[in-house]
């Protein structure tokens, strides 16, 4: 079952394509969008947002999450801010030059349409967030204050003290629970999406299992919609919450809903180092540190002395070295690679000599302590609580992680999947930020798709549900999913082996790391491909998950995680074979000037790819780009 | 480094729940409180027991699942941290660590170290929000916020809502959460048109729910993971009285 990839992007000029695309979608009357259903899995940003809106809209919801309440959603995490083009700072941005910026940061891997829409819909973003009551910086004036983030010459981030992804979470999560008082949502939390229902080749419904009884359930509508977050736990140590997953995309890839660009995945250069085996989590430390601290490694290998006792003249400030005009600045991608590339040749520090220095002594000396205390205080003091250490006194020591998917479900113009009435929104799609996301553009996009661009289209296609029957749960679909999802479990549980979910999900990491991560190369990614295929069956034969299926079980739920993750993995690695180039995240070592830097290529590589699962394979299918509006250029930050 | 933890194990919301004793070895002064919990859940699996129930998801302090008492303190021996934060360091070799899920009346245990907390949700969904549709927004500054309102408000605003105000209260009152919110709100021009329903409907919503009074001990204050002050609760009791009499 192949298909034609239709992006279904409007006609028209750039500026008016999503202004022609509403005056031609299809309405549907108050009346009418009371008899229509629509599940939302998922409930940060993206969920909660396209969950509230698509209630008010008088659309009867559902919403599911598998935390204990819908404020609990990654989107919380989120500390810098989020991008607008109001231009509020008088520098020359506009909707034009947020929309180059982040296509250019994407190093054009990108739709030119869905990239500028993003941009064009961040300014009553904005005031929407604002009139929900979210107590964004101000000046004393009373206006709304902007900073600046990576790889951006203006000032158009927003932002409340480090917490702005739990401030519009909240502001989502109220105005969700607004709508659950209203009675027009009925939120199902601590439920976990187990498969998708697909019925006469059109998304129906789901399977859910209550986490708390342990029941299997089915839910049927005349929409799905996922925002199901990222996928980057399938490195095992990333910057994610311990829950996030991909199974759920990964559930609707199998029923045949193409994945787009997997591989592509952002490792952050500023997190904190493994320290252990047991260690669970990365916890990222936020880009604006790197505004005033710089960042080195010594230049003696595994030189044994403490950081200050290494003089100036024996230290490697590389990222100054090799990137004069940005240094300390350049963009997510280069500043991890370069700091693997130190490490890998044996210039770690620290313990397990997998970090660098983040060094303030220069900064202290200049601005006086009390400067550097008020600009970044809070992150000192989370950096002491978590290591001990002060970084008043020495460098911090920081390593890069696993932190955002770029990559995610295929969408069209609509943010439709290729399964008719199965929507992806948030990271959990691939849609505006190409091979490279900027910093404080993921709260935008999870929100404009939810808030301003799903509730816009779904119409479209669900006035044509009205003219079908309901499908209900009786449907024999349903019961073919469910017995499936209850076999899976069933077989996860009788396994019976030696060896524990988190040594599988530690084995799986190493690999992912190891091969799938900042730098990438043929002979590796065949490699990691067979051995992920060994874990696999090594999985499915020696897994040991205790306790029952059929009541609450925190180990089965990181057992079937993992399963989705095991597989997601494979594909990933295939998707970065396939992709001879360098572009964005994707490193590809075969690809690179003599000093190092990425090789895109855009004559043959100037695709989405959207894989599809074709019984345990997977087949590329691609989606060319086509520049109309901007030139591609050699991303350079020398 | 070892360590003895005595654990609050529960098989349901009907089961009578005990503490039991686990000796754990191979720990790190490095792994964090859960990392050692964890490690303790591996050794069970493989002996062919029933893992530990216990909640988190960021692991970084912000998401506010996490949550249990240790040694008979919300979320542990210091102030104002999540327990996701707490490092063993924080312990001595060899020491006994009792764990015990947050206790209250209005948080039934669901299954050892996890509790539900949906009265919050339904205290949130009594007025916690400002009734305005997606799409009928003004631009953003057209009203001035002045910095220090701003700023007062993101103070309230920054509760996490973990529930470790209302476990070590000893009336379980969930004054602090609500105070937090309905504060954020009202003191924000945007939030004032509902402002007195909002505090009303949130503060019965509170009474509903089974919550307790507030005594004013000032315990709540020095666990909450942001720091939350308590002087938001004597400013809620002033927005109710005008509530009362104007609203």
């Amino acid at each position: 079952m192949s298909m034609q990839l239709n992006s279904k992007i409007p006609e028209g000029r750039l500026e008016d394509k999503w202004r022609n695309y509403q005056l031609h979608a299809q309405l549907i009357n108050p009346a009418n969008k009371k008899k229509l259903n629509v599940i939302v899995v998922g409930s940060g940003l993206s969920g909660a947002g396209a969950a509230a809106t698509l209630a008010e809209l008088g659309y009867d919801v559902q919403c599911f999450c598998y935390q204990d309440s819908a404020r609990r959603a990654h989107s919380v995490a989120a500390q810098g801010g989020i991008n607008a083009a109001k231009n509020y700072q008088h520098d020359g941005d506009s909707v034009w030059r947020m929309f180059y910026d982040t296509l250019k940061g994407g190093d054009f891997r990108s739709r030119e349409a869905n990239v500028y829409r993003l941009a064009e819909l961040s300014a009553p973003l904005i005031d929407h967030y604002v009139q929900q009551g979210v107590p964004f910086a101000r000046e004393y004036g009373g206006v709304l204050v902007n900073r600046s983030f990576g790889g951006v010459q203006v000032q158009r981030t927003f932002y409340a003290r480090g917490q702005t992804g739990q401030q519009l979470l909240l502001a989502a999560y109220s105005q969700l629970y607004k709508m659950v008082r209203a009675k027009k949502v009925k939120m199902y939390p601590r439920s976990e999406m187990m498969d998708l229902v697909v019925v006469d080749g059109k998304a129906k419904g789901i399977i859910v299992r209550d986490l708390v009884t342990g029941r299997l359930k089915r839910y049927a509508a005349d929409a799905v919609v996922l925002a199901t977050g990222g996928y980057s736990r399938v490195f095992r140590l990333s910057t994610l919450a311990i829950g996030c997953n991909g199974s759920a995309i990964w559930k609707a890839h199998k029923r045949g809903a193409y994945f787009a660009a997997p591989s592509f995945t952002q490792i952050h250069p500023t997190a904190l180092p493994q320290t252990s085996e047991a260690q669970s989590k990365l916890t990222l430390m936020s880009e604006s540190l790197r505004n005033d601290g710089r960042i080195w490694v010594p230049l003696q290998k595994d030189d044994p002395r403490k950081a200050n006792e290494i003089p100036e003249t024996e230290r490697d400030y590389y990222l100054e070295r090799r990137y004069p005009s940005f240094g300390n600045l350049a963009p997510r991608d280069i500043a991890s690679r370069a700091a693997k590339e130190r490490i890998d040749t044996g210039y770690g520090v620290g313990r397990l000599k997998n970090a660098v220095y983040l060094d303030f002594k220069h900064a202290i000396g200049k601005f006086g302590l009390e400067t550097i205390k008020d600009r970044y205080g809070n992150l000192f003091n989370m950096y002491k609580k978590i290591t001990g250490i002060d970084a008043y006194q020495e460098p911090m020591q920081i390593s890069p992680a696993a932190h955002f998917s770029m990559g995610g479900l295929w969408v069209d113009y609509e943010l439709m999947t290729t399964i008719p009435g199965l929507y992806a929104v948030g990271e959990c799609n691939f849609s505006d930020h190409g091979a490279n996301r900027l910093g404080a553009n993921s709260l935008l996009q999870a929100s404009i798709d939810g808030y301003f661009v799903l509730p816009n289209t779904i119409n479209n296609y669900l006035v044509n549900a009205l003219k079908e029957e309901h499908t209900t749960t009786d449907h024999p679909e349903f019961a073919r999913a469910e017995s499936e999802v209850e076999e899976h479990i069933r077989r996860i549980l009788s396994v019976n082996g030696t060896k524990t979910v988190d040594h599988f999900h530690r084995e799986l990491g190493k690999i992912m790391w190891q091969e799938c991560a900042m730098s990438r190369n043929k002979p590796g990614l065949e490699d990691a491909i067979r051995k992920i295929e060994m874990l696999k069956r090594e999985f499915w034969r020696d897994v040991k998950v205790t306790g029952a299926g059929d009541k609450m079980n925190p180990e089965l739920e990181k057992a079937y995680r993992l399963a989705d993750f095991i597989e997601l993995g494979i594909l990933m690695c295939t998707d970065a074979l396939e992709r001879e180039e360098s572009c964005g995240a994707h490193f590809r070592e075969e690809y690179q000037t003599e000093d190092g830097e990425a090789v895109r290529n855009d004559d043959q590589y100037s695709y989405v790819s959207a894989w599809e699962y074709a019984e345990g394979r997977f087949e590329l299918h691609k989606e060319d780009l086509e520049f109309e509006n901007i030139k591609p250029t050699v991303r350079s930050y020398k | 480094m070892e360590v003895t933890f005595k654990i609050w194990r529960q098989d349901g919301s009907e089961d009578k729940g005990a503490l039991q004793s686990y000796e754990v070895d191979g720990l790190s002064e490095d792994m964090s409180f859960l990392e050692a919990l964890d490690h303790l859940n591996e050794q069970l699996v493989l002996k062919g027991e029933e893992v530990i129930a216990f909640e988190y998801d960021c692991r970084e302090g912000i998401c506010g699942q996490c949550g249990v008492f240790i040694n008979g303190r919300a979320h542990g021996p210091h102030d104002n941290m999540t327990t996701c934060q707490l490092h063993m360091r924080s312990f001595e070799n060899g020491s006994t660590i009792v764990v015990e899920p947050w206790r209250a009346a209005s948080f039934p245990v669901i299954k050892d170290l996890i509790i539900d907390r949906s009265a919050f949700d339904r205290i949130i969904e009594h007025g916690a929000y400002i009734s305005a549709k997606t799409g009928t927004a003004p631009e953003a500054n057209a009203i001035p916020i002045p910095k220090p309102v701003a700023d007062a408000a993101m103070d309230a605003a920054a509760c996490i809502g973990c529930g470790a105000c209302v476990a070590t209260c000893k009336n379980s009152s969930a004054a602090l959460f609500t105070a937090a919110k309905i504060n954020h709100l009202n003191k924000l021009p945007q939030g004032k048109a509902e402002q007195h329903r909002r505090v009303i409907g949130m503060t019965d919503q509170m009474k509903e729910e089974g919550f307790g009074s507030c005594t004013f001990t000032g315990a709540c204050e020095v666990e909450c993971p942001e720091g939350i002050s308590i002087t938001n609760i004597a400013e809620m009791n002033f927005r109710f009285i005008k509530a009362k009499i104007f609203g």
